[in-house]
């Protein structure tokens, strides 16, 4: 199933990690403020209205 | 329906959040069919061996990079204009994506230049313009991150984006303006006799769509995190204020 990358396995093998790590990173730290912010937000305002 | 009742952060949530699922998946299927298919399916290049693989990340990557940037500045042109809250959040989301994307763009492209150029980094005008791209990427965030008034933020940073739209435009046409460097001309252009063949094209085109797709659906993400959060710091100074 592999492909023969031949004497350039390293080179793609390396970009394709980088590029995917580096995507992963990004959606990974995206998602977790969206969802540490909605619940601050919930909480500030569940706090207010109970005032 | 007006494109500006977008502008209003409720309903901006509410249509984004309709669509955030369905633009997800079809970035996921566009990413994970272009890339097994370009890094399974495509035969090696004649020159350049198996590293032409790279292609698959490095252009959508590099044209994310420069668009995201254009996307920036056409949403600071709209705070500047029309002073719409949701625009200079929507430019400040996409500033990491655009820097995550010119990062990826920098790796992807000095690791296949040291096998075909023999270094893994040159001072060419693309890869130049590029780095300094970057730099503008890290500064914008940092001015963000620096001013505590968010309009004033907003502000600043719009005029920055403007400045920094000049490299944005150097790193997509540098090749063409001086000619010269390491870096080849545009791998996809209108002229025909530029562009790459037909075997890679396809999952190329496949592998941009899914870029294209994954920054919409993050900026939707981040902008709708960045309206909350803002929400959140006004409610937090009334209440300091009370």
């Amino acid at each position: 199933m592999m492909p023969d990358l031949g004497k350039y396995a390293v080179t793609v093998l390396s970009a394709y990690g980088v590029s995917l790590v580096l995507i992963a990173a990004l959606v990974g730290a995206s998602l977790w403020r969206a969802r540490r912010v909605r619940a601050a937000l919930r909480k500030v305002e569940t706090r207010r209205t109970a005032r | 329906m007006s494109l500006w009742e977008y502008a209003n952060p409720v309903r901006f949530i509410r249509l984004t959040d309709r669509v955030l699922p369905a633009l997800s998946g079809a970035a996921v299927l566009c990413l994970v069919v272009g890339l097994v298919w370009g890094f399974f399916f495509t035969p090696d290049d004649y020159r350049q061996g198996s590293t032409v693989k790279i292609i698959y990340l490095h252009v959508p990557a590099a044209l994310m990079a420069i668009n995201a940037w254009l996307m920036m500045l056409v949403a600071s042109l709209i705070w500047i204009v029309r002073r719409h809250h949701v625009s200079a959040l929507a430019a400040r989301a996409a500033a990491p994506v655009g820097a995550t994307m010119t990062v990826i763009a920098l790796a992807t492209g000095a690791i296949w230049g040291q096998p075909m150029w023999g270094t893994w980094w040159a001072w060419d005008p693309r890869l130049t313009s590029f780095l300094i791209l970057f730099l503008f990427y890290l500064g914008y965030m940092a001015l963000w991150e620096a001013i505590e008034n968010d309009d004033a933020a907003a502000d600043l940073t719009s005029i920055l984006c403007l400045v920094g739209s000049v490299f944005a435009l150097l790193s997509r046409y540098a090749v063409n303006f001086w000619n010269q460097g390491l870096h080849q001309g545009a791998s996809l252009s209108l002229d025909a006799e530029e562009n790459v063949a037909d075997v890679f094209w396809l999952p190329l085109l496949v592998c941009i769509a899914g870029f294209v797709l994954l920054f919409v659906a993050l900026v939707f993400l981040r902008t709708q995190t960045e309206i909350r959060a803002r929400r959140m710091r006004a409610i937090l100074a009334r209440e300091r204020m009370a």
